[in-house]
């Protein structure tokens, strides 16, 4: 596979403010190294709205737009429309939020601009609770988890939701699910969210949390390829809402990955027991989806 | 050229020769007219632009703070509950020093529903750093919106243009529209002051710390501060080109007055009738319209009201533990501008569409001739009291 990857150009400096080990500053480093200079953020409230530094420093190379919390996709639906009347229709818009901005507030916004067409990337970086606020459950928060707002023996006991199958019943050209422990895979998602003009593209990318997960900041990207390996976050994507392609899962058990966190310190045995039956159930429909189109 | 055009259509009709590029809106009475009329204009060629049907108001602004950062000219319209979904978003438009323009009906907010005219929606909107302009008719609606881009790409703020529900946005008068080579002369090609550009990156709308915060904030204040000066400005050219002025406020038979009524909107057509009656009379009584409310024009006010020994508001709205909100506005505009000012006599009437007559005037206008000081609180008009009891 060409990769140019490792190009030596970056569009993310150092001296971002994001916590050591941060997984969505690893996210935004090898989407923008897909991206290109030609490139426009728009990010609305999240980790991702702070880390780019105070007004009025930087850590990014590309123009950045940020907006109201549940505003990202109206957002960048306006800025397509003004860049495509200027007669730029070269620059990549993306909307870039975190999963508090994707599942939850940003989500009606979303699941307009998907319906209306609009021609932009919207990346979702998922690290699995509102971690800018210190750490309090979404709706993409899993099963079993501790947070904040889901603390001590009231965890939550309700499943993450399947962003990328909501996106994908909206019938987009394309949704894919990625992850900063595969780069390559990540880097050919956003290229190929690129090539694709007639209609919204959604990226989902997996990104660990030391801070909010109980972990090592050095474990964050072994964190999240243990995600992939055991099916707790498989790699996959969704082409025109039906046409499923798996790209990389495992078959290791979950136990090992839950055990890495604290959030899921408490889980008992048992709990395990039912997450892993839940995960290969799930996996079981991906694989049977990946069947019926092809 | 002299059409006959509903309020809502003028309006279309300014946004079109302004040459918008966006439009972004969401459907609520009584504001929809507006926004179907710029729809058809997208559609048949007419307007060179993009109309975003969006899911919400919030999204509505949202979206067109996105293509004014783009770099274009764009518009949106709303109205009471829409208005009120879009707050988060109106702060954001002005801070972030885009100059975009909006339509806004007045209408009631809920619970109960009600669709009629009450100035509650926009009024509570008064600190979100936008501009407004009351209009009272169907060609100041027009004038008002091809003035409100020129005022907001002066100054960088929004502006909010501010009609009547029904009594304005829905009747047919007649309205002069120029040509687009006219409005181009006056409104030259939107060249926006920073844009999001790849070959220029800025982080724009940024983390502001306690460093720098106060500073921007000043200079949202600086640019109100100016904008009544840039407006006479403006409105002197506009005068020059097209022969209409309005002010930022209109004065009728102020000149001996003792008694000015002051109101903004519709209501003061009506109460330019019952100053004709009263003046037969032999009532030294005049008319005050506010048409610019943010920033509110505390000089030009003041002097208006300079030769007036008492002055009597009419609200069309209610701060609820406060009272109407142009009188507690102008009280505070009042105290301190001199050794007498006149005393201010507060009125709340015409809530939720309820029809404020030649008579109501009339009362109002009575009562505070009766009264050698004003009551602490805004006295209600035309009140069912029955109704109160239960």
């Amino acid at each position: 596979m060409k990769n140019d990857l490792y190009s030596g150009i970056e569009y993310m400096n150092s001296g971002h403010v994001g916590c050591p080990g941060c997984g969505g500053t690893i996210a935004m480093k090898l989407a923008l190294r897909a991206l290109g200079e030609k490139t426009v953020l728009v990010i609305p409230a999240s980790c991702w709205a702070i880390m780019s530094g105070n007004y009025p420093q930087s850590s990014l190379k590309v123009p950045v737009f940020n907006t109201g919390f549940a505003t990202t996709a109206a957002a960048a639906s306006g800025l397509r429309a003004a860049l495509d009347l200027r007669g730029d229709t070269e620059t990549t818009v993306v909307g870039w939020a975190g999963d508090g901005g994707t599942f939850d507030i940003g989500f009606q916004a979303l699941s307009a601009a998907a319906e209306r067409g609009e021609d932009f990337i919207y990346v979702c970086y998922d690290n699995e609770a509102y971690m800018n606020t210190g750490v309090q459950r979404s709706s993409s928060t899993p099963w079993g988890a501790r947070t904040m707002t889901t603390p001590g023996t009231n965890w939550k006991r309700t499943e993450k939701k399947n962003i990328v199958e909501i996106m994908a019943a909206h019938r987009i050209p394309y949704a894919a699910t990625a992850s900063i422990a595969y780069p390559e895979d990540l880097e050919r998602k956003i290229k190929k969210a690129m090539s694709i003009r007639n209609g919204l593209r959604f990226i989902h990318i997996f990104s660990s949390c030391p801070t909010g997960w109980g972990m090592a900041p050095g474990n964050s990207v072994k964190v999240a390829r243990m995600a992939v390996q055991s099916r707790a976050f498989p790699l996959y994507e969704v082409e025109d809402g039906l046409k499923y392609t798996i790209n990389e899962a495992g078959e290791k058990p979950v136990k090992d990955y839950l055990r890495s966190q604290s959030r899921f310190r408490h889980l008992s045995d048992e709990d395990i027991g039912v997450i892993q039956e839940r995960l290969d159930i799930e996996y079981r429909r991906l694989v049977r989806r990946t069947l019926a189109e092809n | 050229m002299r059409e006959v055009l509903e309020g809502s259509q003028a309006v279309a009709e300014a946004a079109r020769l302004a040459r918008v590029k966006v439009v972004s809106a969401y459907p609520i009475t009584p504001q929809t007219h507006i926004v179907e009329e710029l729809a058809k204009f997208c559609s048949d060629g007419s307007l060179d632009g993009k109309f975003i049907c969006v899911e919400s108001e919030h999204s509505a602004m949202a979206s067109v703070i996105g293509a004014q950062s783009g770099g274009v000219r764009s518009f949106t319209a709303s109205s009471s509950h829409g208005l009120a979904l879009m707050h988060e978003m109106l702060h954001w438009a002005s801070a972030a020093r885009l100059p975009i323009v909006m339509a806004e009906v007045n209408r009631a907010l809920g619970p109960g529903w009600n669709l009629w005219v009450d100035q509650t929606d926009s009024l509570a909107q008064r600190d979100t750093g936008w501009i407004q302009l009351y209009c009272a008719d169907g060609q100041e609606a027009f004038d008002t919106t091809i003035l409100a881009y020129r005022l907001a790409e002066i100054v960088n703020l929004p502006v909010m243009v501010v009609l009547d529900a029904f009594f304005l946005s829905h009747t047919y008068e007649p309205v002069d529209i120029p040509t687009q080579a006219e409005v181009d002369k006056y409104l030259p090609p939107y060249e926006p002051k920073f844009l999001m550009d790849t070959k220029d990156a800025y982080t724009l709308n940024t983390v502001a710390p306690p460093n720098v915060y106060m500073e921007m904030r000043r200079s949202i204040q600086m640019a109100m501060e100016a904008a009544p000066e840039v407006y006479e400005k403006i409105e002197d050219e506009f005068y020059e080109q097209f022969g209409r002025r309005y002010g930022l406020a209109e004065e009728y038979r102020c000149e001996d007055a003792d008694t000015v009524l002051v109101m903004a909107g519709t209501a003061a057509s009506t109460a330019r009738v019952a100053i004709d009656n009263l003046r037969e009379k032999g009532e030294k009584v005049g008319l005050l319209r506010i048409r610019m409310f943010r920033p509110f024009p505390v000089n030009a006010l003041r002097k208006s009201l300079e030769k007036a020994k008492k002055v009597a508001v009419l609200d069309r709205n209610c701060s609820f533990g406060a009272g109407g909100i142009f009188a507690q506005e102008l009280k505070a505009a009042l105290y301190g501008s001199g050794p007498n000012p006149p005393k201010l006599y507060s009125y709340i009437t015409g809530l939720g569409g309820r029809d404020v007559t030649v008579d109501t005037i009339g009362t109002m206008y009575a009562m505070t001739r009766d009264r050698e000081e004003p009551a602490s609180e805004s006295l209600w008009l035309g009140l069912n009291e029955e109704m109160l009891k239960s």
